[in-house]
């Protein structure tokens, strides 16, 4: 009876967004007489971040600080129309919808303080710091605030802007059956190391590394937030969790928290993830967005890792313990198989 | 059936409310006084997003019964800052990005403060035992424990 240890390495393409009838989403941008703005958007987000990277696209795009941006992701009944958030399609999709309506509303901006101050629109560029000024003679400026204020209170112009961001339907060749699905792909490759108990069956994780590949990382912090907590869902899906409706008796699936096992604080492996940053030519500033591809290499490289460790070739999910020990079983024994580096 | 009165301490103020004799105190807080920090997860004891400090202990509230806090302190996330300043263990977490959904952020963050109260320095394993009742779906819990550790001035027990 012994503990073998093993090591597992999967390499992904992941698809950013679906494209089932056309991937569309909105967004409208307004100001407000103090001069902040509100971006209307109606997918939703979860924890993942897309208030954060879309608040950032949407000032840096405006010209304004980004404190000076609220999102409202409240509502889908008064908000424009989202497909959602699935699919990691938030940073890609909702970004370039932003992007647009901001671009609008920056043109508005940019032809209120223009007729303030009494120059050609053209000529003005913003700080980033809530003025607008003449390109080349700072001191010919006006707020941000004050430029709201005229539009809505003198001028009677809406600063405001609408932006769609459409991936049309990609119609089958009849011929080939090619199609062209999708437009970006982020990459990642994870490695794995276990132990394997031949005893017992259980998994122990190790250790986890991985190189992503995800465009440009909008908001780096939150890339790596995302990246740590989906290797831990990647972990649970791998070895703990059991969903709907795959029991072989759904009578017997779990109904609380006592049986749906997921690992706890004191079960997580070690993890160090690299961040490989190609801006993608139609993503917003470059971004794709890392979203579920988090978790998905840990899957195949946690069960390559089994592999290798006691020969057992488990091909559903999750890798229980009663799965590796038959698997054991069935071979006579454990069989670890050789090992490639150190 | 006929309510009863309760009277606890909730964050310093004292509170009163007519409740079911039966009420636990997470619906009691929640629907009685508004006070909406402690989440209902599982309502059964297994996820912790309900934890609140009781005469600072961390207690369930899902499984408390609100006649058993009688003059006694409830304490929420939501005490934890004084006016603008927010708590160290707020600082920490929002430093290390110990939140996604927030979800289970208020239970945490009372979990947490209950271990530094009585362990200002506590070791990993101590801060992966004091939540490990609260579990987290979001964060892989590595930047949670980070920003306890961190909080206890104990930013060198930091890993990877
Ligand atoms: S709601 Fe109290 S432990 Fe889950
Ligand atoms: S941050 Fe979402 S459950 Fe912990």
């Amino acid at each position: 009876m012994a503990r073998h240890k093993g090591r597992g390495m999967a390499a992904i393409n992941y698809p950013i967004g679906m494209n089932l009838g056309g991937d569309p989403s909105q967004a409208l941008i307004h100001s407000n007489p103090d001069g902040k703005f509100t971006v209307a958007l109606s997918a939703i987000d979860l924890g993942q971040g897309m208030k954060q990277v879309t608040r950032q696209v949407a000032a840096e795009t405006l010209g304004v600080p980004v404190e000076d941006v609220y999102v409202d992701t409240a509502d889908s009944d008064t908000g424009p129309h989202d497909m959602g958030s699935f699919a990691s399609r938030g940073t890609h999709r909702m970004g370039n919808a932003v992007i647009a309506a901001a671009r609008e509303a920056r043109g508005v901006l940019l032809e209120a303080a223009a007729e303030e101050l009494e120059v050609n629109a053209a000529d003005l560029v913003t700080d980033g710091r809530g003025n607008i000024h003449v390109r080349g003679a700072p001191s010919r400026s006006i707020t941000v605030r004050a430029t709201a204020q005229a539009a809505q209170f003198r001028q009677g112009k809406t600063i405001a802007g609408r932006g769609i961001f459409l991936i049309p339907l990609s119609a089958v060749d009849p011929e080939t059956g090619e199609m062209n699905p999708n437009t970006a792909f982020a990459h990642a490759c994870l490695v794995a190391d276990v132990e394997v108990d031949d005893e017992t069956g259980e998994v122990t994780v190790l250790g986890m590394t991985s190189a992503y590949e995800l465009g440009r990382a909008l908001n780096p912090r939150m890339v790596e937030q995302q990246l740590v907590g989906g290797a831990w869902m990647g972990q649970s899906h791998v070895l703990f969790e059991t969903p709907e409706p795959y029991y072989p008796n759904p009578d017997h699936g779990p109904r609380d928290f006592n049986e749906y096992l997921m690992p706890g604080p004191g079960d997580i492996a070690p993890y160090s993830a690299s961040v490989l940053e190609r801006p993608a030519p139609d993503g917003p500033f470059g971004g794709k967005g890392p979203g579920e591809m988090c978790a998905n290499p840990v899957l195949p490289a946690v069960a390559n890792a089994v592999f290798n460790a006691v020969g057992v070739r488990v091909d559903e999910l999750p890798i229980t313990p009663e799965k590796v020990l038959r698997g054991i079983r069935a071979n006579g024994g454990a069989r670890p198989q050789a090992r490639r580096g150190g | 059936m006929a309510k009863v009165p309760v009277q606890f301490r909730l964050n310093g103020s004292d509170r009163a409310a007519f409740i079911d004799a039966a009420d636990n105190l997470l619906m009691t807080l929640r629907r009685g006084l508004n006070e909406f920090a402690p989440k209902y997860g599982c309502g059964q004891g297994t996820c912790g997003v309900c934890t609140v400090l009781i005469d600072g202990e961390p207690q369930l509230s899902c499984l408390t019964l609100a006649v058993a806090c009688e003059g006694r302190h409830v304490e929420t996330a939501s005490g934890m800052a004084e006016g603008p300043n927010l708590h160290p263990l707020q600082v920490a977490f929002m430093d290390n990005f110990a939140a996604q959904c927030g979800f289970c952020t208020p239970g945490m963050l009372m979990a947490a403060r209950a271990l530094l109260d009585r362990n200002p320095k506590p070791s990993r394993e101590e801060v992966i035992e004091a939540i490990a009742g609260n579990i987290c779906r979001c964060t892989g819990y590595e930047p949670i424990i980070n920003a306890i550790l961190a909080a206890a001035g104990a930013g060198d027990q930091k890993r990877a």
